[in-house]
C-alpha cells in the first residue's frame, strides 16, 4: 500500500492531481470513500479484502470533479468500469490519473485505457461462485416458483434508489423515472412499480454489467439486485460475443447489431 | 397520568395478541424474513421473534404508511367522481415490539403532521393505534437515543411499555389513558408486580454528543464548508430517509388510465436530487451538500427550533442502512465540535 | 361457461406488419377478432416496457411483429429489435414471466395469410395458457397489503 500513498503523494505534491479517490477507514470495520486533496492526508488511503466499493461511481459526482483532476484507486471492478465509462464517452483517455491496486495490493500504473484493457484481458472477472450457483438455482425452478421467488423479493423494495445512485453506471442526470410527462414507470413502491422499475433498470443495464455487486449490497432490504444483471451477462458474451468493460471502445450491445444475430423464437 | 406497573407473563401475552386479532384488531410485529427483522401483521405471538436490537424499516409505517391512497376518481360525459377512501374504516392497530426509539418517533412526526394543517389520516392512524413498546437489553454501536433525549427504557410515546425481566415474565409499565383501556379488556392477563428496578435489564447507551451544543452550533454553520466535506461520498438515494422513523416528507402521485384514477402518497427523500426541483427548472438544492445540509438542519435546527421538538430519536437505522457508511453520530460530534 | 376469449395486443411497423395486416383483410381472410393493433413507425421504436404495459392493463397475450431483416423501412430498425428482443426474453423468463405469451414474427406487406396465421396460433396458444392472472394480480393495487407492507 505504500507505493499506492507514495504516489498519490507526489501527484497531489506536484500539482498532477487535485484530489485522490480512495479508501479510508470507516465506522467500525469498514471501509469507506475518501477524497484526499492534502499531500499528508495519503497516510489515510488503504486497502485490504474490506476495500469493495466500487469507488467509480464518484468520477462523475459534481461535487468531486469540481475539486479539478481526479486520481482513483482502482481494484479490478473500478478499472472495469472505467473502460465501460470510456466507451460511452463519459471519460476521456488521459482525463483522470488511474492508480491500480493488483489483488496482492501493490499498485499498478497505467499510462492509458489500452494500459488497462490490457491488464484486465489477463484478470479473472467471473462472477462469483456463490453467485453462479444463486442463479443456477433460480433457473432450476418452475416458471410460478420464479415469479413468488421475485415478487416475494420485489415487495420488499422501498424505491429509494440506492440501487441506482450506487451504481456508477447509472449516471443520467434524469432517470427514467423521474419523467412524468407521462409518468412512465409507477412512482410508487407498490408492486408493479417495483416490477416496471427493477425491469427497466436492468435492461438499461444490459451489456454494460460490469458485476461490481454494489447494487445489491447497498439495497437496504437485501434484495438480490446483482442477479437481475449478472443473469445477462452469459447470455449476451454467448449471443452477442462482447463483455462490459474489457474495451474502452466497445459498442453497446443495446444500441449496435450485427446482420447475423441469430435467434431462434421469431416466426 | 401516572404510571402503573402490572406483571404480564409471555403466556399471557399469547392469549393478548390471539384474543385481538380475533376481533379484527391488525397487529404489527417484528417479523423475521430471510435476514432481516422488518415489522409486519402477525396473527400469533409465534411469528414474532425477540431477537433484534432494531428493526431494519422503522415502525412509521402504522400511521405513516409507504403507500396511502386518497382517493379513486372516474372522468365521464355525465360528471366527474371523487371516491374518497373512508379513513373511520381503519381497523384497530396494535404495535407491539416497538423499541422506546420507535415510540418517540411519533411525536416528531405528530409534530410535522398537525403544526399547521391537520392531516386527519395520520391522526386516525394514530389514534387507532396501541403502541405496546419492548425496552431494549441490548444496542449495538449505531445506536444513540441517550444523546437526543431518549433511552433504553423510556416510555415516551408508548401506551403500555414491556420490559423482560426475566425468561418469562415483563414489567408492564401502562403510561396513557389509552395503555390503560386496553390493560382493562384483559383484566386477569395482567398481575400484581413487585417492585423491580427497571434500570438494571436495560442496554448500556453511552452518551455520544451534546445535543444543545449540536443545536447551537447549526444555527451558525449554514454557510460552512462542512456540508461538502461531510457529503462527498453520500450517494442522495433515499434509503436514511426512508427508513428513520421521524421522516415524513411525501409525495403525491396521480395513477392514471385516461379516464379512471388514483391519487396516492408516497414516502420521498429530502436527499434525492429532483425532490426540490422547481417547474421552472431551478432546483435551490441541486447539489448533495445542500441537500444534506438541509437533512440535519431541519432534523436539529429547524424543528427544535419551530416545533420543539427534535427530528431524531437516535435509533441508528439510517447509519445502518447507508450504503457509503455515512454515520449520523460522526457527522454531529464533527458539528459539535465545530467552534473548539 | 363460456370460452376464454384471449386478448391480444400486437405491435406492429406500419410499413410490413401493418400494410400485411390491411392485405388481409382486403383478401377477405378470416381470422380471430381477438387481438387489438398498435401501428408503430419501425419495431425499433418498441420499447420493452410497452410489453409489460400491455400485460399490466389486461392482455393475455402479446405479438410484436415487423419487417424481415434487410428489409426494414428504415434500414437497420429491426436488427435493433431482434437484439431488444433477444436480450428481453432471458430476463422476462429469469424473473418468472411467461414467455410463451409474447410471439414476435416477421410478416411483410404481402404477407397477409401468415399475418392471419400468426394471430389464429397465438389466440389458440394463449387460449390454451388461460388468462394471465399472475400479472394481473400483481398490476391490480393491492392497497391492504401495500399498506401494511411498509
Amino acid at each position: 500500500m505504500d507505493d499506492i500513498r507514495n504516489k498519490a503523494k507526489e501527484l497531489l505534491e506536484n500539482n498532477s492531481v487535485n484530489v485522490v479517490i480512495g479508501f479510508g477507514n470507516g465506522s467500525e470495520n469498514q471501509t469507506r470513500a475518501i477524497f484526499v486533496r492534502k499531500p499528508e492526508d495519503t497516510v489515510k488511503l488503504i486497502y485490504d479484502e474490506r476495500c469493495v466499493q466500487n469507488l467509480s461511481l464518484y468520477l462523475l459526482k459534481h461535487e468531486v470533479k469540481h475539486f479539478g483532476k481526479i486520481a482513483i484507486t482502482a481494484t479490478l471492478p473500478i478499472l472495469r468500469t472505467i473502460l465501460q465509462l470510456a466507451s460511452e464517452c463519459q471519460i476521456n483517455d488521459g482525463e483522470i490519473i488511474v492508480l491500480g491496486i493488483s489483488s496482492d495490493g501493490k499498485l499498478v500504473e497505467f499510462a492509458d485505457f489500452k494500459a488497462i484493457e490490457d491488464y484486465i484481458s489477463t484478470q479473472n472477472i467471473d462472477i462469483k461462485v456463490e453467485e453462479k450457483e444463486f442463479i443456477k438455482k433460480i433457473e432450476a425452478m418452475s416458471l410460478s416458483e420464479k415469479w413468488a421467488f421475485w415478487q416475494e423479493e420485489f415487495a420488499k423494495c422501498i424505491k429509494c434508489y440506492a440501487c441506482r445512485q450506487t451504481c456508477p453506471l447509472c449516471y443520467c442526470t434524469r432517470c427514467f423515472v423521474e419523467s412524468n410527462q407521462p409518468q412512465w414507470i409507477p412512482v410508487a413502491a407498490h408492486q408493479l412499480g417495483n416490477f416496471e422499475w427493477h425491469i427497466l433498470r436492468a435492461m438499461h443495464l444490459a451489456g454494460r454489467c460490469i458485476n461490481c455487486g454494489e447494487c445489491a449490497k447497498a439495497c437496504p432490504v437485501g434484495i438480490p439486485l446483482n442477479l437481475l444483471t449478472y443473469t445477462l451477462i452469459d447470455s449476451i458474451k454467448a449471443e452477442f460475443g462482447t463483455i462490459a468493460g474489457t474495451n474502452a471502445k466497445l459498442d453497446s450491445v443495446l444500441s449496435s447489431y450485427k446482420f447475423d444475430d441469430k435467434e431462434n423464437f421469431i416466426g | 397520568m401516572e404510571i402503573e406497573k402490572k406483571l404480564l407473563k409471555k403466556d399471557k401475552l399469547a392469549i393478548i395478541i390471539e384474543k385481538i386479532v380475533a376481533e379484527g384488531t391488525k397487529v404489527f410485529a417484528p417479523v423475521k424474513k430471510g435476514n432481516q427483522i422488518n415489522f409486519d401483521t402477525i396473527s400469533s405471538i409465534s411469528e414474532m421473534t425477540e431477537d433484534y436490537i432494531v428493526t431494519v424499516k422503522s415502525s412509521k409505517l402504522v400511521a405513516f404508511p409507504k403507500i396511502e391512497k386518497l382517493f379513486d376518481y372516474k372522468i365521464s360525459k355525465e360528471g366527474d367522481t371523487v371516491e374518497n377512501v373512508n379513513f373511520d374504516s381503519i381497523p384497530n392497530q396494535v404495535l407491539l415490539g416497538a423499541r422506546p426509539c420507535d415510540a418517540d418517533g411519533f411525536a416528531s412526526l405528530n409534530a410535522i403532521f398537525t403544526w399547521d394543517y391537520k392531516d386527519n389520516i395520520f391522526i386516525k392512524r394514530l389514534e387507532k393505534t396501541t403502541i405496546i413498546g419492548i425496552s431494549c437489553l441490548k444496542s449495538d454501536s449505531n445506536c444513540f437515543c441517550t444523546s437526543v433525549g431518549g433511552n433504553p427504557g423510556s416510555t415516551k410515546g408508548s401506551d403500555i411499555l414491556l420490559t423482560l425481566v426475566n425468561d418469562n415474565d415483563y414489567l408492564a409499565e401502562i403510561i396513557t389513558e389509552k395503555g390503560k383501556a386496553f390493560v382493562s379488556k384483559f383484566p386477569d392477563l395482567f398481575e400484581e408486580s413487585q417492585p423491580v428496578e427497571k434500570e438494571k435489564f436495560l442496554a448500556d447507551v453511552p452518551q455520544k454528543f451534546n445535543l444543545k451544543e449540536v443545536n447551537q452550533n447549526l444555527s451558525q454553520i449554514f454557510e460552512s464548508d462542512l456540508w461538502v466535506e461531510q457529503s462527498l461520498r453520500c450517494l442522495g438515494c433515499g434509503a436514511c430517509a426512508y427508513v428513520c422513523p421521524t421522516c415524513a416528507c411525501f409525495d403525491i402521485q396521480d395513477e392514471t388510465n385516461t379516464k379512471t384514477g388514483t391519487r396516492l402518497r408516497l414516502w420521498d427523500s429530502c436527499g434525492l436530487s429532483l425532490f426540490t426541483q422547481h417547474t421552472s427548472g431551478h432546483n435551490p438544492r441541486e447539489v448533495q451538500s445542500q441537500r444534506w445540509r438541509q437533512r440535519i438542519m431541519h432534523k436539529f435546527s429547524y424543528m427544535p427550533d419551530r416545533l420543539n421538538v427534535y427530528g431524531c430519536v437516535g435509533c441508528g437505522r439510517c447509519s445502518r442502512a447507508c450504503p457509503v457508511d455515512m454515520n449520523i453520530v460522526e457527522h454531529l460530534t464533527n458539528i459539535e465540535e465545530v467552534k473548539k | 361457461m363460456p370460452e376464454f376469449e384471449p386478448k391480444i395486443v400486437a405491435f406492429v411497423c406500419n410499413w410490413c406488419t401493418y400494410a400485411g395486416a390491411d392485405l388481409t383483410g382486403t383478401s377477405r381472410i378470416k381470422y380471430a377478432p381477438n387481438v387489438k393493433i398498435i401501428r408503430f413507425p419501425c419495431t425499433g421504436r418498441i420499447d420493452f416496457m410497452l410489453l409489460l404495459k400491455a400485460f399490466a392493463n389486461g392482455a393475455d397475450g402479446v405479438i410484436v411483429s415487423g419487417c424481415h431483416p434487410n428489409d426494414c423501412h428504415y434500414t437497420s430498425g429491426n436488427f435493433h429489435a431482434r437484439r431488444r428482443w433477444m436480450v428481453f426474453r432471458h430476463l422476462l423468463d429469469f424473473v418468472g414471466m411467461d414467455i410463451r405469451r409474447v410471439k414476435y414474427s416477421w410478416v411483410s406487406a404481402a404477407e397477409g395469410a401468415k399475418w392471419a396465421d400468426v394471430v389464429n396460433k397465438t389466440v389458440e396458444e394463449i387460449r390454451k395458457l388461460g388468462p394471465y392472472n399472475e400479472y394481473q394480480k400483481v398490476a391490480k393495487l393491492d392497497f391492504e397489503k401495500e399498506v401494511t407492507n411498509g
